[in-house]
């Protein structure tokens, strides 16, 4: 698979940068020339992911979340979005709708509903005490021809 | 995110405006209950119209909001969500939630 433009960031895991994470994404969708909806679909996707990390992985501390972008000739975007937080112990059980270990915050338990119906893949894969990595594929329409 | 609450007594609207993550939720939910908890009204409309983003935090909203409105014998509902927020309120399988088109309060 060949990719013509990839993109790496690390940010803090503050919630303030849930925000910034979505702009990340929106800015390196923007050359793939996505409709709106699909725009809309990764960015929902990202802050799930970023979210969880902040939220999950690093409720007992702080650390870094790394978020990897990559887009293939095909308009194809792949991302990678990685913690080195507690990790998921039952990560099936994790990814049930509506399952949520948070205690507080109001947390819906729909975070890995939202990545599943808003990509082409996901893919989670977790150890405890080590950290989670979240990888999802999106195939975008594309308007070139 | 701004919160802009209107209404008393019988129903009470939120007008969220901005966008509506995990970040920006708690903030909003405490606005809100502060003023639900000081009108106890038997309905409570949030409404979208200016909402430029949300995702599942916007689910947890809805839900909190349901929960402390029942405690009043109230309920919630919905106004004006974008296409991307009717998405998510349809996937966790809250679309009762939200007010038609046709018949807005």
């Amino acid at each position: 698979m060949k990719f013509i433009n990839t993109m790496k960031i690390t940010i803090p895991a503050k919630s303030r940068n849930e925000a910034l994470a979505r702009s990340c994404i929106g800015a390196f969708a923007a050359q793939a020339d996505p409709t709106v909806e699909e725009m809309s679909d990764l960015r929902s996707a990202v802050s799930e992911a970023v979210t969880n990390s902040i939220v999950h992985g690093y409720k007992d501390g702080s650390g870094d979340i790394v978020i990897t972008l990559k887009l293939t000739e095909e308009n194809c975007i792949y991302i990678k979005i990685s913690d080195k937080g507690c990790g998921i112990e039952d990560v099936e059980k994790a990814m049930e709708p509506l399952y949520s270990t948070a205690s507080e915050g109001e947390r819906a338990g729909l975070g890995f509903t939202v990545m599943e119906a808003f990509t082409d893949d996901l893919r989670v894969r977790s150890k405890v005490g080590k950290g989670t990595t979240v990888t999802m594929k999106k195939q975008l329409t594309g308007r070139y021809e | 995110m701004t919160v802009e609450m209107i209404g008393g007594e019988e129903h009470i609207t939120a007008v969220l405006c901005g966008e509506l993550d995990h970040h920006t939720a708690a903030a909003a939910r405490e606005l809100i209950d502060a003023r639900l908890e000081r009108c106890t009204p038997k309905l409570c409309i949030i409404d979208m119209a200016g909402v430029t983003f949300m995702d599942s935090s916007g689910i947890g909203l809805l839900l909190g909001r349901q929960r402390v409105m029942e405690m009043y014998g109230g309920k919630v509902r919905v106004k004006n969500p974008s296409r991307h927020a009717e998405k998510i309120i349809k996937l966790a399988g809250l679309q009762s939630m939200i007010i038609p088109e046709k018949c807005k309060v």
